[in-house]
């Protein structure tokens, strides 16, 4: 190490030159936190949150010495069984890449007996290492002991004790940082046969005075019911009902602030900004459509919160056990629960996570259902939908009905992505071993503040970035070609229009449009569902991303009557063919309309994903597919069993 | 718990589907305890390794603490920690009971 770069405003080194730090440890050693408290927001932890799958890295500054620090995929042991266990091994053994100069071995206190082995494998690679001790404090509440100084003797490595969430300790271990490469390395390797191995870890343990932990009550005491096998499927059905109910109401006041704000914010730009044209485009796309998207934010907010919340206390675990063997009905496992669970946020993240799964066909076939479940960019399209379709003030017993029938859409989502899985893992590939699977159950934790906030910025702040670039470049695309050509004012005086009308003028405009030009090429396809030209564009314009089709749905009908697009809406109709002048959005083409949602891969960025894990091609398209012929087979099915209904 | 014998196949294992030994991690009920005699996993040496870094080694004690609602999996004390296994690798820990 050169002292180079202790001045401030040189230019820093370059990332690679730092000297690099992994984090290893068990899944639930609380590895993650201890990376935020050494990166603190400076991380690069990837685009998509909940989950430490993936490599995220970051930069720890001590004084005027900077670290590159890795989180390095959680594991039990370094014989691999998965997929990010091998990366973690090839890591250590720097195959294929920069092996780490130091390794913090991330361990939990209150399950010391069964980690050091983990440690002593790791310490047998002989690199420079440093303990880091986590839930000490949770330790000593549990009656436990342990004697650090004691610990890092027996070891002959450095040992740190911290309390991540809190930050205890954080500032020793930074101190000790600086001295990596002097860490002492231990005298004798510990021993590689498990027997003897078992010997070593109860030898270094006395010497280190370690009582473990008394069973932690409150866990004892909130299993018997969440586990109980009658009173936990209760409960866990309970949670699950609960926690839509909550996105769903919890949000409303936010949004119409959300709402509120835009509405102040375009009825500026139209005061103000006299050029029609320039107003149009800043007003109804930009306003318009970025403002009929953001009114979404506080509900993928609070949906991210409260996996969070779930995650964090430890209730996550309980349902994949609660749920594994209906995941093994599918032929998968407890761990593509949580892959699928994570897919209720956002596909990517859950195909992201799919690489906790050792085998290669539960990963293609988890693959292959995630985009099924219920994601963040549903919601919007569902919300805009299921307002148009049922009363707010309807009530089933104690419930909404608009939040029963969002439920029933996630289960309709749950369902689907299981039957899809179920079917990839029969009629796929049929090689490979069975893989073993295993969960550890944490007791029940408060979450930290910290951890929970930073997975709800990391959601609000992708939302924002897709906002800002995919949906701001589609909406001004879509408001040109609603907008264009243009027509003279002699031309539609011609065609029979009171010019001085300008919601007749709009709508002559929209009408003659080259997006209603499209709308209409693909209507043979669509006319079947019920969509007039309109809902075309609009199921096109999503296809790059879900959200889209709400402001698209706001410009078409805000361009045909700008005072009020929500009613607008409602008072739709078919503006030619056999259904002129029939309202569009009966509750046959909104059961469709919903459907299709529910089935079609409208995103490109879990089609990027799916290539990028799977390394080809086919699998995305397959996904493509699959699922655009099942959305059109399933719409047209919802159409006619709604109209059956409705009659 | 009703008994069951095992035939065994020329390699001297157990033939029948899962089973590893005469008593297995599978076959405790609810609150019982037993001290692991060995992890088999025929054709997985790296699955036996990762039971044994799960806690499951040679003389550990190891209790059983419930079953999920439709009676797979379980979840185990062992190792002063709660895991959740399979009974399709819980029957590949041979376990003797002992009283507590």
């Amino acid at each position: 190490m050169s002292s180079a770069c202790h001045e401030s405003g040189q230019p820093a080194a370059p990332l690679t030159q730092l000297p690099q730090v992994a984090l290893v440890g068990a899944p639930n050693a609380g590895k993650t936190s201890v990376f935020n408290a050494l990166t603190g927001m400076h991380a690069k932890t990837g685009n998509y949150p909940g989950v430490t799958v993936s490599r995220f890295a970051g930069t720890c500054r001590v004084g005027d010495r900077r670290f590159a620090v890795e989180d390095l995929p959680g594991s039990y042991g370094l014989d691999p069984v998965s997929l990010d266990e091998q990366v973690l091994v090839d890591v250590l053994d720097g195959n294929g890449m920069r092996a780490p100069d130091a390794l913090l071995i991330v361990v939990d206190a209150t399950t010391l007996r069964r980690s050091m082995g983990f440690v002593a494998q790791v310490l047998a690679r002989g690199l420079p290492s440093c303990v880091v001790l986590t839930f000490t404090d949770e330790l000593l509440r549990r009656q436990g002991a342990v004697d650090v100084d004691a610990l890092s003797q027996a070891l002959g490595v450095p040992v740190v004790a911290v309390v991540g969430h809190r930050g205890h300790g954080i500032a020793e271990l930074r101190e000790q940082l600086l001295d990596w490469s002097d860490w002492p390395t231990p005298v004798i390797s510990p021993p590689e046969d498990p027997g003897e191995r078992d010997a070593w870890v109860e030898s270094v343990l006395s010497y280190a005075g370690y009582g473990a932990a008394q069973p932690h009550g409150r866990t004892r005491r909130l299993d018997a019911v969440l586990l109980h096998p009658i009173l936990g499927t209760v409960v866990f059905f309970a949670v699950m009902v609960l926690f839509f109910q909550t996105v769903f109401t919890l949000a409303a006041p936010l949004q119409e602030g959300v709402e509120a704000f835009f509405g102040v914010l375009s009825g500026w730009v139209s005061v103000h900004v006299t050029n029609p044209w320039l107003s149009g485009l800043l007003g109804d796309a930009l306003i318009g459509g970025v403002g009929g998207v953001l009114v979404f934010l506080p509900q993928i907010m609070l949906l991210f919160l409260l996996i969070s919340l779930l995650e964090g206390v430890g209730y996550m675990s309980r349902a994949a056990f609660l749920m594994d063997r209906v995941m093994g009905r599918a032929g998968l496992e407890g761990r593509a629960f949580v892959a699928l669970l994570s897919s209720f946020a956002c596909a990517i993240p859950g195909i992201m996570a799919t690489r906790t799964l050792p085998s290669a066909r539960d990963r293609i076939a988890t693959m292959m259902a995630a985009p099924l479940m219920t994601c963040a960019a549903r919601l919007p399209v569902y919300v805009v939908l299921i307002g148009l379709l049922v009363d707010p003030a309807a009530t089933f017993g104690p419930f909404g009905l608009q939040g029963l029938v969002m439920f029933g859409l996630y289960l309709l989502g749950a369902v689907s992505a299981m039957l899809a899985a179920w079917a990839f893992k029969k009629f796929g590939d049929r090689r490979g071993q069975p893989t073993p699977f295993y969960l550890e159950m944490p007791p029940y934790r408060l979450p930290s503040p910290r951890a929970v906030l930073l997975a709800v910025w990391g959601a609000a702040s992708s939302f924002l970035r897709k906002c800002s670039t995919i949906i701001v470049a589609t909406t001004m695309v879509l408001w040109l070609l609603l907008n264009l050509p243009l027509h003279s004012t002699e031309q539609m005086q011609a065609a029979g229009v009171d010019t001085a009308d300008s919601a007749a003028v709009s709508a002559y405009v929209v009408d003659h449009s080259y997006a209603a030009g499209v709308g209409r090429l693909v209507a043979p396809v669509f006319d079947p569902l019920g969509f007039d030209w309109r809902i075309n564009v609009g199921v096109l314009s999503a296809q790059s991303a879900r959200e889209t089709f709400v402001a698209t749905l706001g410009q078409v009908a805000a361009a045909e009557d700008p005072e009020d697009p929500g009613d607008a809406l409602r008072g739709m109709t078919y503006s030619d063919g056999p259904r002129a002048g029939q309202p569009i959005f009966t509750a046959p083409t909104i059961a469709a309309l919903l459907v299709y949602f529910a089935f079609a891969l409208q995103c490109m960025a879990t089609v990027g994903v799916i290539r990028r894990e799977t390394g080809t091609w086919r699998w995305p398209l397959v996904a493509f597919g699959y699922l655009t012929v099942t959305a059109w087979l399933m719409a047209y099915l919802a159409r006619t069993v709604t109209a059956l209904f409705v009659g | 718990m009703t008994s069951r014998t095992f035939e065994l196949g020329t390699d001297g294992r157990p033939r029948s589907e899962g089973r590893c030994g005469e008593r297995t991690l599978a076959d405790l009920t609810p609150s019982a305890t037993a001290q692991v005699v060995s992890v088999s996993v025929p054709d997985s040496p790296a699955v036996a390794r990762r039971l044994a870094d799960l806690g499951f080694t040679p003389g550990t004690e190891v209790r059983m603490l419930r079953r999920a609602p439709l009676r797979d999996p379980m979840i185990y004390l062992v190792k002063d920690y709660e895991i959740c296994l399979r009974r399709a690798q819980a029957s590949c820990v041979n376990v003797v009971e002992v009283d507590r």
